[in-house]
């Protein structure tokens, strides 16, 4: 199995190199390709995360040029290892953008690295689509965010605890990895808690490293603080890589989801597939997409992955939807503008709608951010999520939380 | 037996080696006035060869600084990207300084990420960074420090070798970890980035990239002009002497501690120095800057380039750099074997880095 | 026995003689949104129908399938029948039932009452755990009734718990003071939180409760302690684990290998492949783990062999270069596995017997896959003393790093020594990869987070000795786990590497110097 993994995987390096992309038609091949810039990483720490949504981005350009392309012209993807590093993310942001002149860019996961290349789409104006929930607290002319902000996710999510279904607690624990996105996440928490009436005596909070490997204590330390006679629940917002060893840990020191459930921002299909699940049924997970929506569109799109990948087991998750999304609104855009110009597109941006996977139709508000579902999930033995609640309609983004106080004076932009 | 005891004989070489090198400056001084050339002439060079040479020459001053450290004192350091780091945050605070009341939220003072976290006043150690001669002074002094601290502990208890790079190592990863935290007030894992201004120069035009890339390009000639000037003085050649036999030369009398500390602390400020001129260049300091790896990369460079020779270090910069980039664009998948197997062969074919190709003159024994 | 019969009949006798009508009357309402299940759960519990621990049971185990008509269907196996009826049907068009959290500590409640007086001991015991959590009135004359047969100390031990919990939720002022005081005599959280929660709604026991819960902190304190030291000596093991085979080819051979955390990614690769390809093998799936140590151990050693005989006998006596080198080499071998793997984690299960918690005396809990990992690193460490003291390959190892000329001298051939040495080193890595694969991400990243704590082990605990390994790994440990709850997990590694730098300052040689070669370098 490996080995023809590896074979695979070696063919597909090849065409990585970038400029070989699938059979051109003739007609499609005598205008210049439109250029599709890739930049997620695909090696160091987050090529774990990173590599499928440079595998989405190829396959929907394979979608698009088997329906004739685009303003009849040939979509080419140009792939780029900005290999975990953020400077290098900068530099291969100015280089999609001056030398390969791609006309729209999809890529970053973190923070740190939509942070990094920012400016350069700005100053070059140039048109990322970052497909990854975030802490908000941002909204660039030259981005689209297509993953959720904080209210699209984690305030739905920690409501559901709190409410008859989600066993009514009233003692959080949030725990999550030391970067922007849980510091502010739980801030966010922390506030809305707080106007719920939980005091922050029923609050606990702690942060870990990067890759963190060794929760012995601090789960033993949850146990204690879910012993003070209320019932308690975990917000986790522990950043992939460190997820497998903390839910070993709970499973091995028999945190049931009935006791003292958990729910997890950054935990997808993909992260319990190193997993497993069948300790942890019952936690819990936000998200925008799960894998097990019953639509028409989610049953293609999950066919079009696994036939693209060639694998009948591979999963799908909520980022790689969103790329999916944001690849399809681009398109749309671009067919409505009639050109790739960044300007004309972003303006054509504006109120498209996409049905998406998860079953709604979605829109791209002029907040660069679009409305979405939100739907919590419980953990499954199979290592999908079993969808227990979901908004009714798609909700829209406030990037911008107002559970922050500066926001109130914010200079508006 | 050591580069400063020049045979009268290879003058005419060197002179040609000079000539060389100063056209390759001169090269390099031509790119951003290439630059403003229409973008169809024939010599334009693209704003992206610009700005990541000037990223590449920041590099150079890295590779220069550890040179000095390993190639001639024999320390090496495993954690002078600690130094290099150190050097990027002093020039980020005094970068988030200056943004001002431009931030998201509009705070007078307050880079954003401290308003977004809940800060109400600005932590001690951020004061006087608003003044460019102060966060200067910063970008020096602090990676000196540093090294002097470490430096001297490890050097009067005689740590060499493996032990002072293990030790040294562990130092930048424990920075690494520091910096990541968010309550230290340097912005966690997500550093300082949209700068807006330097010196009332706006950032990210082409006036600013220019003038950047020349600081950067005069730090590189100073550095290397002053380095080899120490290397060719008495405390030059002591030096080598300490790293082919320090206990010889500390029966002979020398201070050894003294002489390798202030390579130590020269290198670290050099570092510094090296860091302050990258981070506006690529907009963006974060703790990533202090992980061992960017450490051993940066030794990677020296011994590619050719350790022991100043040229050597520079070129060893400029090559391995000049490589990633092209490769991470060119074959995404497979840089690494690349890059991996170059490190392999130069180790084991090229004891000498790519200068021993062109008959460089590295002399002595390893330490 | 027949009393007790009687007893449960008397209970039950009300409910029973409309039982039958409720019993199908409640169904539908398990196919039912969450709440509405719940509560049919907990009525069906209750009801006292022989037939409800088979439906509620299916439906714990995602084995009840409605129709779209709203019946119902049991699934046992590959066998589908009608519920109630229990005629064969067929299962197309039938989904299984979904529950929810809620529903799930409704049927746990509800079955433990229902198995409370099970033949099996291990099913009473989980049901006296699920009652003690469900807590409700109805539970006092189970329980009762459960005790007067139940012989297994243990699990009276707990039923009583539990029968002090439901007295404290649903009782008189005389049985609560009872409860509270059977409660305060035990020594675990979950009581300590029924103690709490009962505060609010009893007043005028505030005190005794308050007396209880200071018993039980008391208690707790101590055990605290021992499972930071466990947590400790576990972190402990892990880092030994990582850092034994650094020991030999560093601590021995001189070799900086920058791709050892490499070789320990490799091993945790290996217990994944036998993981697979055992599946399909019943004999022997069971064993993939025991069986991935030696092959483990053999992938390694082979890329290491192959890697000195390569690369590395080039470059000895420049040890900064192999350090180079080695680096090079890891960022090859990492970027293989991930093109050949895929980046993302694997997923290697844990046996039966790594999984959960055991309870030591003074009801101290260890993990039991941390509980393993600290024996086997132990037998790894013996194993290794014991390769090195008593083998003929041992002693020609320690001849060479001695005294490489004399040794050759001898008759012993070198280059085959430095070989095998540094492929038991790297197998030794590939060993620790199989216990990390039971804590930790199998990904192509793994071993890069262990390599540097790995490096400080062996320098803090004296380079060469194995003896200063062991207490050096255990040491940090301690120390990390100890300072961890004041000072966070970050700033206590900091910490850590601090006080590691300031002691190579003051012992440059570490804990445990070997005598004599101090002169060298």
């Amino acid at each position: 199995m490996t080995l023809s993994t590896f074979t695979r995987r070696a063919a597909l390096a090849g065409l990585g190199g970038a400029l070989t992309l699938p059979a051109i038609r003739p007609s499609l091949a005598q205008a210049a390709p439109i250029k599709v810039g890739v930049l997620h990483s695909l090696s160091g720490t987050m090529a774990i995360s990173e590599t499928a949504l440079r595998d989405t981005v190829l396959m929907m350009t394979n979608w698009i040029n088997g329906r004739g392309g685009l303003l009849g012209r040939r979509v080419e993807a140009v792939v780029v290892d900005p290999a975990s590093n953020w400077p290098l993310f900068a530099e291969k942001a100015r280089e999609l953008l001056q030398v390969a002149r791609v006309d729209v860019t999809f890529g970053c996961w973190t923070s740190v690295s939509r942070k990094s290349v920012l400016p350069v789409f700005e100053e070059l104006n140039g048109m990322l689509f970052y497909p990854v929930q975030y802490e908000g607290e941002e909204e660039s002319r030259n981005i689209f965010y297509t993953g959720a902000a904080p209210n699209q996710q984690a305030i739905p999510a920690v409501e559901y605890l709190m409410g008859a279904d989600g066993g009514e607690a009233k003692r959080i624990a949030l725990l999550g990895t030391d970067y922007v996105y849980p510091r502010t996440t739980n801030r966010i928490l922390r506030a809305f808690l707080n106007s719920k009436g939980i005091s922050d005596a029923d609050i606990m909070e702690e942060y870990t490293p990067f890759g963190h490997s060794d929760w012995q204590g601090i789960v033993a330390r949850v146990k204690r603080f879910a012993g003070e006679g209320k019932r308690t629940a975990i917000v986790s917002t522990i950043n992939g890589d460190a997820n497998v060893p903390f839910y070993r840990e709970l499973g091995n020191q028999g945190i049931k989801a009935e006791d003292i459930p958990s729910v997890a921002f950054s935990v997808g299909e993909e992260e319990l597939a190193g997993i497993d699940t069948r300790p942890l049924v019952g936690h819990l997970a936000a998200w925008n997409y799960f894998m097990s929506v019953q639509s028409p569109v989610n049953t293609d799109f999950l066919n079009m992955w696994r036939a693209y990948i060639n694998n009948p087991r591979r999963v799908t998750n909520d980022p790689m939807e969103a790329t999916l999304v944001g690849f399809k609104m681009w398109t749309q855009a671009v067919a409505q503008a009639g050109t790739t110009a960044v300007d004309a597109v972003r303006t054509a941006m504006y109120g498209q709608k996409v049905d998406a996977p998860s079953g709604y139709t979605l829109e791209m508000h002029r907040n660069h951010h679009l409305s979405k579902p939100v739907m919590i999930g419980e953990v499954q033995a199979n290592g999908q999520f079993n969808i227990v609640w979901k908004t009714p309609n798609a909700i829209q983004a406030e990037n911008w939380s107002p559970f922050i106080p500066e926001n109130a004076n914010r200079r508006r932009g | 037996m050591s580069a400063t005891l020049a045979d009268p004989a290879d003058s005419r070489a060197r002179l040609g080696f000079r000539a060389g090198l100063a056209g390759a400056v001169l090269l390099l001084a031509a790119l951003p006035a290439l630059n403003t050339l229409p973008a169809d002439h024939a010599l334009h060079v693209s704003d992206f060869i610009v700005s990541v040479t000037g990223k590449w020459i920041c590099y150079a001053i890295l590779a220069l600084s550890l040179d000095l450290a390993w190639g001639y004192a024999g320390i090496l350091s495993l954690g002078h990207g600690a130094f290099f780091a150190l050097g990027g945050y002093a020039m980020g605070m005094h970068l988030m300084r200056l943004i001002g009341p431009r931030g998201a939220y509009g705070h007078p003072v307050l880079p954003d990420f401290m308003v977004f976290l809940g800060y109400t006043d600005l932590p001690w150690f951020w004061r006087g960074f608003e003044h460019f001669p102060y966060a200067m002074l910063m970008v020096l002094l602090v990676p000196g420090a540093l090294a002097l601290v470490v430096g001297f502990l490890a050097f009067r208890s005689r740590i060499t070798g493996v032990y002072l790079s293990i030790l040294t190592q562990a130092m930048t990863y424990a920075l690494m970890l520091a910096f990541f935290r968010n309550d230290m007030g340097f912005g966690g894992n997500n550093g300082f980035t949209d700068f807006k201004e330097l010196l009332g120069m706006p950032l990210g035009t082409p006036g600013a990239r220019a003038a950047l890339f020349y600081a950067s390009l005069i730090a590189l000639v100073a550095s290397f002009l002053v380095c080899s000037a120490l290397t060719r003085t008495k405390y030059g050649r002591v030096l080598t002497a300490i790293r082919d036999a320090e206990s010889r030369a500390r029966f002979l009398g020398y201070d050894t501690t003294r002489h390798k500390l202030f390579a130590f602390v020269l290198s670290a400020m050099l570092a510094g120095l090296a860091g302050a001129l990258y981070v506006p260049q690529v907009g963006i300091i974060n703790p990533g800057e202090f992980s061992p790896g960017n450490s051993i990369e940066a030794v990677i460079w020296v011994a590619v380039g050719g350790r022991g020779t100043l040229v050597g270090a520079v070129l060893g910069a400029f090559s391995v750099n000049a490589l990633k980039t092209w490769l991470t664009s060119a074959a995404p998948d497979l840089w690494l074997f690349v890059l991996g197997g170059l490190f392999v062969a130069v180790t084991l074919l090229l004891p000498r880095g790519l200068i021993g190709l062109f008959g460089g003159r590295r002399k002595g024994r390893d330490a | 026995m027949p009393r007790l019969l009687v007893l449960l009949l008397l209970l039950l006798a009300p409910l029973q003689a409309r039982g039958q009508e409720a019993f199908e009357a409640l169904l539908p309402g398990l196919a039912g949104g969450f709440a509405q299940q719940a509560q049919t759960v907990e009525r069906l519990g209750t009801l006292g129908d022989p037939r409800a621990a088979a439906v509620l049971r299916a439906l714990s185990d995602g084995r009840l399938l409605k129709r779209p008509d709203g019946t119902l269907l049991l699934r046992d196996g590959e066998r589908v029948t009608e519920f109630p009826g229990g005629a064969a049907a067929d299962a197309a068009g039938a989904e299984p039932v979904r529950i929810n959290n809620r529903v799930r500590a409704a049927l746990r409640g509800a079955l433990g009452r229902l198995s409370l007086l099970s033949p099996d001991a291990a099913e009473r015991m989980a049901a006296a755990e699920a009652v003690f959590r469900s807590r409700a009135a109805e539970n006092i004359p189970l329980l009762e009734a459960a005790l007067a047969r139940e012989s297994v100390a243990a699990i009276r031990a707990r039923m009583e718990l539990a029968l002090a919990a439901s007295r404290l939720a649903a009782g008189q002022d005389d049985a609560k003071r009872a409860a509270i005081s059977a409660l305060g005599a035990s020594s675990s959280t979950e009581a300590r939180a029924v103690l709490l929660e009962a505060r609010a709604g009893n007043p005028a026991l505030g005190a005794e409760i308050e007396a209880a819960v200071a018993a039980i902190d008391r208690r707790l304190e101590i055990r605290r302690a021992a499972e930071t030291l466990f947590q400790g000596l576990s972190l402990g093991s892990v880092l030994l684990l990582a850092a034994l085979g650094l020991a030999v080819t560093f601590g021995v051979m001189g070799v900086i290998n920058m791709a050892h955390g490499e070789f320990v990614m490799l091993g945790a690769y290996t217990t994944f492949v036998m993981q697979e390809a055992l599946r399909d093998i019943p004999a022997l799936a069971p064993w993939s783990l025991p069986l991935a140590v030696p092959a483990a151990f053999l992938v390694a050693a082979a890329c290491g062999a192959a890697m000195e005989r390569g690369l590395i006998r080039h470059l000895y006596g420049r040890p900064l270069e192999t350090l180079l080198l080695t680096f090079g080499v890891g960022m090859m071998i990492q970027q293989a596995v991930r093109l050949g793997f895929g980046a993302q984690n694997r997923e290697v299960t844990s046996p039966p017997w790594m999984q959960g918690t055991l309870e030591l005396p003074f009801g101290v809990m260890v993990t039991q896959n941390r509980l393993w990992i600290l024996v086997f690193s132990l037998v790894v460490l013996l194993l290794t003393v014991a390769a090195i003291r008593l083998t003929r390959f041992g002693l020609e190892m320690r001849a060479v790093t001695q005294n490489r000329r004399i040794a050759s001298a001898m008759g012993i051939r070198t280059g085959r020594v430095d070989a095998l040495t540094f492929a038991f080193g790297s197998g030794i890595a590939g060993i620790a990869g199989v216990a990390l694969s039971q804590i930790d991400n199998v990904s192509p990243n793994l071993g890069t987070s262990y390599i540097i704590d790995s490096f400080m082990v062996v320098v803090f605990g004296g380079v060469g000795s194995l003896a200063g390994t062991l207490v050096g790994a255990m040491t940090l440990g301690v120390v990390n786990k100890v300072l961890e709850p004041y000072a966070g997990v970050v700033l206590a590694k900091v910490f850590v590497l601090v006080a590691i730098m300031l002691f190579i300052q003051r012992r440059p040689r570490g804990l445990f110097a070997l005598k004599g070669r101090a002169a060298e370098q």
